[in-house]
Formats: structure tokens, C-alpha cells, sequence
């Protein structure tokens, strides 16, 4: 069974709001050991999901619902993002970054997601939306170094 | 909470310099895409952009800088971008940008 999330927040479809979650990622991703870097990335790619949601799910609407619930996990040690709403559903097959040689602006969303999280899995709910999982390890040398006596997590 | 982009604009010489004063994301994009635009109808030579107080770009902020590439590459103005911190350099390592945008050092190197 899954343990429940450490974090759930759940969110309005506002753009203004999304700065909030990134800050809440960065904290969550120091605590966990993560990098400035991979931090960073993790923080543009829950960015990214939530901006998809947005813009393509609910059209730019601000009244829709996006609950993000995060895991802290211990072997191997990361984090867990899901991510769900209730807005329009899209086939996951058809989900796809586009190919980066063609230099145009847009399209970048899901390219971020799949190239910064070790998975990212899109599927659509019984109760109608979406749910993407992510989860995003720390590299060899982050956990390197952290320090032998790092607190516990969860392991869903 | 956020607020609107403001996005600072003065001349360096013969160059226009733009400073967006804060994160450039799919709240504060437009208003970015609305300064570009306004300098590059007045086709100075070349546009600076400095985004030295950019602290965060997610890819609204990135698309609205290629539309600022494609729009200056059309009406012939030279686009610079300079004051690229660690954080704004890992979006545009991850998208593959880097090897498009002319980036320089300094603000006067880039007008010069």
C-alpha cells in the first residue's frame, strides 16, 4: 500500500501560483540533498507540468483544480511528485517533447520533464483528468555527499 | 504573490538595453514579449538583454527569448544577452539553446 504523501497542496490554475510551488520544491530538494542544479531542473520541470495543466488542460482558466502530493523516498533516496487535475484528458501516447533542432518558441514543457526526471509517466484518471508520476533520484555524487546520518523518508 | 514583469529600458549608445527586474515565467512572459517587441520596432542596432536580476526562467520565459532571436534576426537587430546566472544557464543547457543566443560578459561589450 502507499504510504500517504508528505506533502499534498492542492493549487487554483493561476499562474501567480506557481512561483510557491517551485519555492516549496527547492526546500523540499535541499533537505533531500539535492544539487543547486538538479534542484533547479527539478523546480522548472514540476513548473513545467503545472504550466501544461494550465495553459493546454484548462485553457488558461484560473478556477481549475491541481493537487500535487510529494513523497520523500528512501531507497533510492529522491523524491515523488504526482500531479493530478480534473481537467481535459489526452491521450499519454500522444504526449511528446518536441525534437529540439527545430528552433521555435513552445513545445519545450515536456522535453524538460522527461529530460530532468528518471521517470515521468502521464495517464488518465477513472474520476476524469490527468495524474503524471515523477520522480527524480540524487546522482551518485549527491549522495556521496550527504552526510551518514540523514534522516529517514518514506518509501511508497 | 507575483506582480507584472517590469522590465527597465535605457539606452547604452547606439544600443537598447533591456532589464527585466525579476523571474521571467508564464505569469510575467507577456510583459517581456511586450518590451522586446516595442524596442525592436524601433530597430536599433542592437538589443541588450540583461538578465542579470533573472534569477528563474521556465519555458515561457525561454520561448518569449527565441521569439526575441527570430523577431531581431528579421528586422536586423543584433540581439546580446548577458548576465546569464548558473540557474538560467541549466534551462538553456537542458533545452539545447545556448549555441543560439549571442551571449557576452558585460553590458558595454555587448553594446560596443
Amino acid at each position: 500500500m502507499t504510504p500517504e504523501p508528505d506533502i499534498s497542496i492542492r493549487i487554483f490554475s493561476e499562474p501567480q501560483l506557481l512561483a510557491g510551488v517551485r519555492a516549496l520544491v527547492e526546500v523540499v530538494g535541499t533537505g533531500m540533498g539535492f544539487a543547486e542544479k538538479n534542484r533547479c531542473l527539478m523546480s522548472l520541470a514540476i513548473d513545467e507540468a503545472l504550466s501544461n495543466i494550465i495553459r493546454h488542460g484548462y485553457d488558461s482558466r484560473r478556477d481549475g483544480l491541481i493537487w500535487i502530493h510529494i513523497w520523500r523516498v528512501n531507497e533510492p533516496r529522491g523524491l515523488r511528485f504526482v500531479i493530478e487535475d480534473l481537467a481535459r484528458t489526452v491521450d499519454p501516447a500522444k504526449i511528446k517533447g518536441r525534437h529540439l533542432d527545430d528552433i521555435r518558441p513552445g513545445g519545450l514543457g515536456v522535453h524538460i520533464i522527461k529530460e530532468t526526471m528518471n521517470e515521468a509517466e502521464w495517464e488518465i484518471r477513472k474520476d476524469g483528468g490527468m495524474r503524471l508520476t515523477m520522480s527524480k533520484r540524487l546522482s551518485d555524487e549527491e549522495r556521496q555527499s550527504l552526510e551518514p546520518n540523514a534522516r529517514g523518508t518514506t518509501n511508497p | 504573490m507575483n506582480k507584472d514583469l517590469v522590465v527597465e529600458r535605457r539606452s547604452e549608445g547606439a544600443a537598447v538595453v533591456l532589464t527585466p527586474q525579476s523571474d521571467i515565467d508564464m505569469a510575467r512572459a507577456p510583459a517581456m514579449r511586450t518590451a522586446v517587441a516595442a524596442v525592436i520596432r524601433d530597430r536599433p542596432p542592437t538589443l541588450v538583454l540583461d538578465l542579470s536580476k533573472v534569477i528563474y526562467v521556465d519555458s515561457s520565459g525561454i520561448a518569449t527569448l527565441v521569439e526575441a532571436l527570430q523577431i531581431s534576426l528579421k528586422n536586423n537587430v543584433r540581439l546580446v544577452l548577458v548576465g546569464i546566472n548558473p540557474r538560467v544557464q541549466s534551462a538553456f543547457e537542458i533545452t539545447k539553446l545556448v549555441g543560439m543566443f549571442n551571449i557576452s560578459d558585460s553590458v558595454a561589450k555587448a553594446a560596443g
